[in-house]
């Protein structure tokens, strides 16, 4: 099918020819856990919606759905609404994260919650 | 060596994600980052956090499952259930949240599979978090154009003349199936049936079937 012209965006799949559907599964991680947990508690305390969240994941475009796994999206997705919804800013955002990356090389090291 | 994966798989069976042990990724920065300036400007707390992760992973499909099988036994509930699965829901005292839930019966005239062909949208409330497959590419695009096929790759092999109706979920509307009542467990408990409910029998990719005696 040519969904170049069909009128559709990459995310709306339904109909495509598509090859064998994978067994594959993994338990979450503690990272991948907190970023579903951000997601429902800032939706809950009115900072963006899940239509916030699906309309970044779909402006993020098909090549992030294919190289990047469900929760680095998602993480991505939070952070842009977050943004927009002033609940921090981008400068605030960079210099936590030049403070995070600099305490450690793992998850473990990096992350001060327990 | 391929199959040497042993040592990286969870009591569950799974492998684990990678985690704390390998290198800090870009992503997981920013997740560590995005947390502390929420808490840091009292948006939330690393307790609430941590309660949000505790409920969450306290979600499994036993709450579906005790849902189909009170359906299963008491012809009122699952009347009540099909006509509004949400309130249904919370009458058995399960926290579903805002979502709007609605049961779908399988019978011997009807076959019914859920899926969510533009995101991943799921009974996370009633069955915990979707499995993997749910949210690829390869069940989100085929399951609308030849469920038979996708149905038979679970295993369940339908008969031609069995019609299936496909479910496309949205964000605000949860579909879940109520699979068959296996023959043979008219003398099962409700919380005996309840065992034979398996999360893929409501999703609609597997059925319930009666423990082999």
């Amino acid at each position: 099918m040519d969904t170049q012209t069909d009128g559709r965006r990459w995310h709306d799949m339904g109909g495509q020819d598509a090859g064998p559907i994978s067994d594959d599964q993994h338990d979450f991680s503690l990272w991948e856990k907190r970023v579903d947990a951000l997601m429902i508690l800032c939706s809950g305390k009115g900072y963006f919606t899940v239509d916030g969240l699906r309309r970044v994941l779909e402006d993020m475009g098909e090549e992030a759905f294919e190289t990047m796994s469900y929760y680095e999206r998602w993480i991505a997705s939070i952070n842009q609404n977050l943004i927009e919804s002033s609940a921090y800013t981008t400068e605030e955002l960079a210099t936590k994260m030049a403070e995070v990356e600099a305490r450690g090389t793992t998850y473990g090291d990096a992350s001060l919650g327990k | 060596m391929p199959h040497d994966h042993h040592d990286h798989v969870s009591p569950s069976g799974h492998p684990y994600r990678a985690d704390d042990d390998t290198p800090l990724s870009y992503w997981q920065t920013m997740e560590i980052a995005v947390r502390e300036l929420l808490v840091e400007k009292d948006i939330t707390t690393a307790e609430e956090i941590n309660t949000q992760i505790d409920a969450m992973d306290a979600r499994s499909p036993a709450i579906g499952a005790a849902l189909v099988a009170r359906a299963w036994c008491d012809p009122e509930f699952k009347t009540q259930l099909l006509a509004d699965a949400s309130a249904a829901s919370r009458e058995m005292g399960f926290d579903i949240g805002p979502m709007h839930l609605i049961a779908l019966e399988n019978t011997a005239d009807t076959h019914n599979i859920v899926v969510c062909t533009l995101c991943s949208c799921y009974p996370r409330n009633l069955l915990g978090l979707p499995p993997d497959w749910y949210k690829s590419r390869a069940y989100r695009s085929r399951t609308v154009k030849e469920p038979r096929k996708v149905l038979s790759e679970f295993g369940v092999n339908l008969p031609n003349s069995m019609p299936i109706r496909v479910h496309d979920s949205t964000a605000d509307m949860r579909y879940f199936v109520i699979p068959m009542r296996p023959d043979g467990t008219e003398d099962l408990s409700q919380d005996a049936l309840a065992a034979l409910v398996t999360r893929d029998s409501m999703i609609g990719t597997g059925i319930a079937t009666a423990p082999i005696t």
